[in-house]
């Protein structure tokens, strides 16, 4: 299979693998390198005992000051530039406090850069930003920001808000973290969770917040040797892989059953494929892993009835044996099984196994949904039509409900 | 993080907790309080982070349709049922889930009326669709 990236809209420039260099022949400001730099900067203002809240409204100006500045004189050390005017921002700030609070002056000494690798910085400014006491909307802002150099403006477009609700919910969550400990291993999970947010809000606005989740994903992988790491990385990338096959040209959304499967990224699916292994070999299998798992082998199939059910059955199984109660706990993962059931064993069973789900999850548009699919397996048209109505009625989102709809509408006329 | 819509009706809806005159009828300090707590409430809203828009309907409403070909649009404006929806105003509000939603228009709905009291108007709440599907 031959893939073509031709058809992505990825919003951002590609950025340069060191992001120490600044592209010296052009003198053109590569946005993309600066944003790199901007976790490792921050961390090392923090982890020096500045307060999170003032080193990055410092580190904010100073990149306001690099962007003015370094098309005509571009810094040496980039990294140690913006280092250095966060800190002088950092002592204006402070001295100007001092004088109203006649409080003793701290003084610095030369900066020292500090000698610790980027993953680390990426792993301890995640764990600052994705604080479990931070509301979710919260830590995915702060993260966006604080890890992903993005602007408050950008981020405020992505989720569709005015740019001073988001100011407004960055600066609470930085409010939330002054004097709090933030030199202790947080909750890795809570990460994991953040950048899966950011993954599946997709792409709004000017920013590829999916984009923009993988390579916070591949940034935490050089931190951590957890599993569940890869497992999330894995996972991105290889549904990501599929991105320029699930629109056509109008928009319209095409389920992965008639894709056409030469637009899927291969070199994404193999750097998922690869990236899942090497997680796979711990033996501590977890959902992020598993779900990567059912998504490879989607990748792996030539043509959508070449999809291997039965081993994407087994994966389903481990993955709902994951929770004590599925049906309570984690209804996805059953209504997920339900369809592979419907393919392995039949789609009076995969329905059967929605059954089970009314209670919890019947009133959501995807439960209807999945039910269309099976009973337009099983040949019955008009339950299809009936339940994927039922499905555009509920659904959250304008392209999924016109797809429901035109789903409804060719399963009534076909009948 | 979904969005909702609070919206406010002059008319419509279920049947009202209490009866309660036009603002116009009530007491100017009471007027002037009701104005203040929804003033308040976007305040509040901005403050949270969790505010997109709040917007006032005037009560005058037109209904217009396509009139035919080479035709002009076609207009009424009632009579209208007295029973008919009529939408006085909204806040869009992005917030963390559905219980927050129903938490702020539990808090609108406390507004003040007559003599101090809460109206406990009604709110309708509804979701406001993604124009993108998620990613997932």
């Amino acid at each position: 299979m031959s893939g073509s990236t031709s058809g992505r809209s990825c919003g951002r420039r590609p950025r340069t693998t060191d992001p120490g260099v600044i592209d010296e022949p052009t003198r053109r400001l590569d946005e993309g390198a600066l944003r790199v730099l901007v976790p490792r900067v921050l961390a090392g203002l923090v982890r020096r005992g500045e307060d999170f809240d003032a080193a990055e409204d410092a580190l904010q100006e100073a990149l306001l000051e690099a962007l003015r500045v370094w098309p005509d004189h571009p810094p040496r050390d980039p990294r140690a530039w913006l280092a250095t005017v966060a800190t002088r921002r950092l002592v204006d700030a402070r001295r100007s406090e001092a004088a109203r609070h006649r409080r003793e002056e701290a003084t610095y000494a030369e900066l020292q850069p500090a000698a610790t690798e980027e993953g680390d910085d990426t792993l301890f400014l995640l764990f600052c930003c994705c604080h479990p006491d931070l509301a979710p909307a919260s830590q995915v802002a702060l993260t966006l920001r604080a890890v992903g150099g993005l602007t408050t403006r950008e981020i405020a477009d992505a989720f569709y808000v005015p740019e001073a609700t988001m100011a407004q919910r960055i600066s609470r969550a930085k409010r939330a973290l002054r004097g709090r400990r933030l030199d202790q291993p947080g909750d890795l999970a809570v990460v994991l969770r953040v950048l899966y947010l950011v993954y599946t809000a997709g792409h709004a606005g000017r920013v590829d917040l999916a984009g923009e989740a993988i390579r916070l994903g591949r940034q935490l992988t050089l931190a951590t040797e957890e599993p569940e790491a890869r497992g999330l990385l894995a996972l991105m990338l290889l549904n990501h892989a599929r991105l320029a096959a699930r629109f056509d040209a109008e928009g319209r959304i095409v389920t992965l059953d008639r894709q056409d499967r030469v637009l899927w990224d291969t070199r994404e699916i193999a750097e998922g494929v690869r990236v899942l292994q090497s997680a796979l070999t711990a033996r501590r299998p977890g959902r992020y892993q598993i779900e990567a798992a059912i998504a490879a082998l989607h990748d792996d199939a030539a043509s959508a009835e070449e999809t291997d059910w039965p081993q994407i059955l087994a994966w389903y199984d481990d993955l709902v044996a994951l929770t004590d109660d599925p049906v309570r706990q984690d209804p996805a993962a059953v209504l997920g099984r339900a369809v592979a059931v419907g393919h392995v064993r039949g789609p009076a069973a995969g329905l059967r196994e929605t059954d089970r789900l009314r209670e919890v999850i019947g009133d959501r548009h995807r439960w209807h949904a999945v039910r269309g699919h099976l009973h337009e397996l099983a040949g019955d048209l008009p339950a299809a039509a009936t339940a994927y109505a039922e499905a555009a009625r509920r659904a959250t989102n304008v392209a999924e409900r016109d797809h429901l709809v035109r789903q409804a509408a060719r399963a009534r006329a076909a009948d | 993080m979904p969005k909702y819509l609070l919206l406010k009706h002059y008319r419509g809806g279920p049947e009202p907790h209490h009866p309660f005159p036009p603002m116009d009828q009530w007491a100017p300090e009471d007027v002037e309080a009701h104005m203040a707590f929804l003033k308040n409430v976007r305040e509040l809203l901005r403050e949270n982070g969790e505010y997109v828009d709040a917007q006032a309907l005037t009560p005058e409403r037109t209904w217009v349709r396509y009139g035919g070909t080479d035709a002009a649009p076609v207009t009424t404006d009632g009579p209208h049922p007295e029973t008919s929806d009529l939408i006085a105003g909204w806040y869009m509000i992005d917030v963390d889930s559905y219980e927050r939603a129903l938490e702020v228009a539990a808090y609108v709905s406390s507004e003040p009326g007559p003599g101090g009291e809460p109206l406990y108007e009604w709110i309708d709440v509804r979701e406001v669709m993604w124009e993108a599907p998620s990613n997932d």
